[in-house]
C-alpha cells in the first residue's frame, strides 16, 4: 500500500515536472517524452513566432486586471515561458501602437504563449497515455 | 516586414505547423492536415477582405 501512495507520489511529481519545464521551454515536454522530432518543432516554431511578435512591434501587456481584455492579452503573453521573462528582462515588448505592425505583433505574442499552453496540454496527454 | 499578406501568410504557416504536429502523428497526415489549414487561413482571409470591401470603416 505505501510502496503504491509512494510511487504515485513520484508520478504525479513527474507530470507536473513535465508541465512546468514544457511551459518554460516550448517543446521540452515532448522531448523528455522521446518525441524528437514534435518537440524540435515546437522549440523553434515558438520562440521564433514571439520573436516575429516582438521585432514587428508587438506589445508585452501588464498585469493589469482592472482592464480584463489586458489582464488576460498579459496571461497569455506568459504562456510562452522562458522567452516571456528573457524578453521582458532585456526590455523588449514595450510595443508602439504608431507602428503598422502593431495588432499583428500583438497577435503573434498573444498566440505563440497560447499555443504553447495547447503544447503543455499535449504533453501532459502523451504522458498519461492518452495520445 | 509591413506587408499585411506576408505577415498574415507567416501567422498562419506558424499556427498551421503547431496545430498539424500536435492533431497527427503520421507525417504525411500532419503535410495534409497543415496544408489544409494552411490554405483556409489564407482563403478565409482573402474572401472576408473581400467581403468587408463595400463598408466603410
Amino acid at each position: 500500500m505505501r510502496a503504491t501512495d509512494a510511487t504515485e507520489e513520484t508520478r504525479s511529481g513527474t507530470i507536473v515536472l513535465l508541465c512546468l519545464a514544457s511551459w518554460a521551454i516550448p517543446g521540452a515536454g515532448h522531448l523528455w517524452l522521446g518525441r524528437r522530432a514534435k518537440g524540435l518543432i515546437f522549440l523553434v516554431a515558438l520562440p521564433v513566432m514571439f520573436a516575429i511578435g516582438l521585432a514587428i512591434r508587438g506589445r508585452l501587456f501588464p498585469f493589469d486586471f482592472s482592464d480584463p481584455l489586458v489582464g488576460l492579452e498579459a496571461l497569455a503573453d506568459l504562456g510562452i515561458g522562458v522567452p516571456y521573462i528573457i524578453a521582458s528582462a532585456l526590455g523588449y515588448g514595450a510595443g508602439d501602437v504608431r507602428a503598422v505592425t502593431y495588432e499583428y505583433g500583438n497577435a503573434f505574442l498573444i498566440v505563440a504563449g497560447l499555443l504553447n499552453l495547447l503544447v503543455v496540454i499535449d504533453a501532459y496527454d502523451v504522458m498519461l497515455g492518452r495520445k | 516586414m509591413r506587408s499585411h499578406l506576408l505577415l498574415l501568410a507567416l501567422f498562419a504557416f506558424v499556427v498551421s505547423l503547431v496545430f498539424a504536429v500536435i492533431a497527427k502523428d503520421d507525417a504525411r497526415e500532419q503535410l495534409r492536415f497543415g496544408g489544409m489549414m494552411f490554405a483556409g487561413f489564407l482563403a478565409a482571409a482573402i474572401v472576408l477582405g473581400w467581403l468587408m470591401y463595400p463598408f466603410p470603416l
